[in-house]
């Protein structure tokens, strides 16, 4: 198994979707394969389309807010000793998270396919909140479907949703989080999709919504190039890209631009949600060696028990709180070209606190997670070397949480 | 590839009328009345379909999930649904039996262990919801070496060129989706517009025998008579639910549902 170089990981699967020949691929019903084969021409055809590539690019421009900060976080950086810490701010985007760029894609494929509803999963539900937008924008109707649980701890965003015209179907099936949202919005693409659009929330999914959604989300990478180059006039020798994942479509699109320079010169450093410390659930597939399995479409490392029933996450952050991970990751695992590890809630909340005690900075839980490994580890390298956290999400959906954990100063002093 | 699948149909087209396909959820809402259910319904029933209780089944509707996270929730695991095809087979060794589940359950079991598995308990065919055409060849060449049907299934939005290479590949029997729709929905085409799509696949193979699922049940299935088979599955789960919350005996009603559906098609 090799990543080729000068070809974009979305495209190195082979002809029936599957990257290392075997993850990801298209388990799915038959109703599905038309939309997903029209969805996949579709794809194919304006990606290449230097027009709609100019009309993305002024969506991501005009409206997104695109290129978003990247910062040196010097503070942080005289408290841990270390390597430079930096971020990229990508929860300046509009909405306040990277789901934006894939769910602006998403809307301008279902125009250009004359589709007039899209539906779309969520967890923490910024997926949702971004879809909500971008279909009020592109004048479409919009269906989010969000496990019970999730709705209950990710209120703002629920309310940005219904705020948005959005109709938010609440899933009260299995585990009601993530897993069960993805599943119930298949199920009702499998009984609309002539009529209907999905958009898959993360790089997860039949294989076509995994290369949709790193397209979309490369943006990240691409803007980040281009500010590092500016800021030390070429990609720095030592660089080292901190990302939390959970489906994988923030680390993902902040790799991307990446993925051809030496392992040395920039490494890739996933981390995922190890849940309570006191729990033996967790979201970190990757990290505790969970076996392949087929989930959503696609075969993928997956938390399951051994009948192959999916088995229950647990995640302070409900962005993370999935039993997968997308089959790109699974591919960069096994060709090393990338490292995962996971942190505990606790340590992900220690993470946060520190980060906005010493900056102006508020990541939500999720880039926390990442932020606590990259702090943990910056003590250890040299100044030359830049380290540098995506924060991909803003604390605001997490206020509740913050509060209950942390108490109110958390939330106020933001 | 002599198979039981095949004389089911022979004996209902004898019979003039389709064959009757019944779809439980194997260990709903236990092992002992699973088995009950499947032996009681087997006088009218031409072949049972025996769902693999899957906890994140994309292709279902909310009655057939309510059987299949009844039956987890109660510990049934892969190799009681075996079981319970074992124990069947005791009493009627001539009754064709399907599994139905999702791929992820025979990719941790392993396929070909899956198969001998099958095959010494007494499966005769298999639908597997989301291992689809081309996906589906290898699994389904291994199937037909052990004698077992792996039944194609085909969709509305399936197109002419793709019905024509799955057909092609496939073993006597396939299963026809009727709508746009998981399992269980209502019915929302006309049996007229079904039918026209039912005739476009029997016209490409007319020996082969199709059957049609989604959205069948009492009211509708007349409609439906003149194809090879009709499945019905969500209805039969909800008497199943139903008769658990009246705390009725859910095998004598489940015996009444399926004597009843078949009294429509005689």
């Amino acid at each position: 198994m090799k990543i080729k170089k000068g070809i974009p990981l979305i495209d190195q699967g082979n002809k029936l979707g599957f990257w290392g020949g075997k993850f990801g691929g298209n388990f799915v019903p038959e109703t599905l394969k038309k939309p997903i084969e029209d969805l996949e021409i579709l794809f194919n055809k304006l990606k290449k389309d230097k027009r709609f590539i100019a009309e993305r690019d002024r969506y991501f421009k005009n409206w997104i807010g695109s290129p978003t900060r990247f910062i040196k976080l010097e503070n942080l950086t005289k408290h841990v000793g270390g390597a430079q810490i930096w971020s990229k701010v990508v929860s300046d985007a509009n909405g306040g998270a990277h789901k934006i760029y894939n769910a602006t894609v998403h809307c301008l494929l279902a125009k250009r396919s004359g589709k007039k509803t899209i539906i779309g999963d969520t967890g923490a539900g910024y997926a949702g909140k971004m879809l909500s937008m971008a279909a009020k924008k592109f004048g479409l109707k919009c269906k989010i479907f969000m496990g019970s649980k999730d709705i209950e701890r990710q209120q703002p965003n629920v309310k940005a949703m219904k705020k948005n015209g959005a109709e938010v179907i609440p899933v009260y099936s299995g585990s009601q989080t993530l897993v069960d949202a993805v599943s119930e919005c298949m199920r009702f693409w499998v009984a609309n999709c002539d009529t209907t659009a999905m958009c898959v929330g993360s790089t997860v999914g039949p294989a076509v919504f995994v290369r949709i959604c790193g397209w979309s989300t490369s943006q990240i990478s691409r803007e980040l190039k281009v500010q590092l180059i500016n800021e030390f006039g070429s990609v720095p020798k030592k660089l080292k890209l901190y990302n939390c994942v959970g489906g994988g479509s923030s680390s993902y699109g902040f790799w991307n631009e990446f993925m051809d320079y030496s392992k040395k010169q920039c490494e890739f450093i996933g981390v995922e949600a190890g849940g309570p410390s006191k729990s033996k659930k967790h979201a970190a597939p990757l990290t505790y060696g969970s076996k392949i399995g087929i989930l959503h479409g696609a075969a993928q490392y997956v938390n399951q028990n051994s009948d192959g029933q999916i088995e229950e996450t647990e995640s302070i952050s409900a962005g993370l709180d999935y039993p997968g991970i997308s089959p790109l990751h699974c591919f960069l695992k096994d060709t090393k070209r990338a490292r995962y590890t996971a942190v505990s809630d606790e340590e992900a909340l220690k993470a946060y606190k520190l980060v906005t005690k010493f900056e102006k900075l508020r990541p939500s839980l999720e880039p926390s997670h990442a932020f606590s490994v990259a702090i943990k580890e910056s003590k250890k390298f040299s100044k030359d070397t830049i380290v540098i956290v995506n924060s991909c999400g803003d604390a605001y959906k997490d206020r509740g949480i913050l509060e209950k954990r942390l108490g109110k100063k958390y939330v106020k002093s933001n | 590839m002599s198979n039981p699948i095949s004389d089911a149909f022979k004996k209902a087209k004898q019979e003039n009328r389709p064959a009757l396909l019944t779809y439980t959820v194997g260990g709903d809402s236990t092992k002992k009345q699973s088995l009950a259910i499947l032996k009681s319904i087997s006088k009218n029933a031409d072949i049972l379909e025996l769902g693999v209780p899957h906890n994140t089944p994309v292709a279902d509707g909310s009655q057939i999930q309510t059987s299949a996270y009844r039956a987890i929730k109660h510990g049934i695991k892969i190799n009681d649904i075996f079981k319970i095809v074992k124990d069947f087979r005791r009493s009627d060794k001539a009754k064709p039996i399907i599994l139905m589940g999702y791929y992820n359950m025979i990719f941790q079991y392993g396929e070909n262990q899956f198969l001998t598995k099958c095959k010494t308990c007494g499966v005769n065919g298999l639908i597997i919801v989301d291992l689809p055409w081309p996906e589906n060849k290898n699994f389904a060449k291994k199937c037909k070496k052990k004698s077992i049907y792996f039944i194609q299934l085909l969709s509305p939005t399936t197109t002419k060129e793709r019905l024509k290479k799955i057909i092609k590949d496939s073993h006597p029997m396939n299963y026809f989706i009727s709508m746009l729709s998981t399992t269980g929905g209502k019915l929302k085409v006309s049996s007229k517009e079904i039918l026209l799509n039912y005739d476009r696949i029997k016209r490409i193979s007319p020996k082969k025998n199709v059957v049609i699922g989604f959205g069948i049940t009492e009211k509708t299935i007349k409609s439906l008579k003149k194809a090879d088979g009709l499945v019905v599955g969500s209805a039969i789960c909800k008497e199943i639910s139903n008769s658990i919350k009246k705390r009725q005996n859910p095998v004598t009603n489940v015996y009444n549902v399926v004597r009843k559906l078949k009294n429509k098609i005689k």
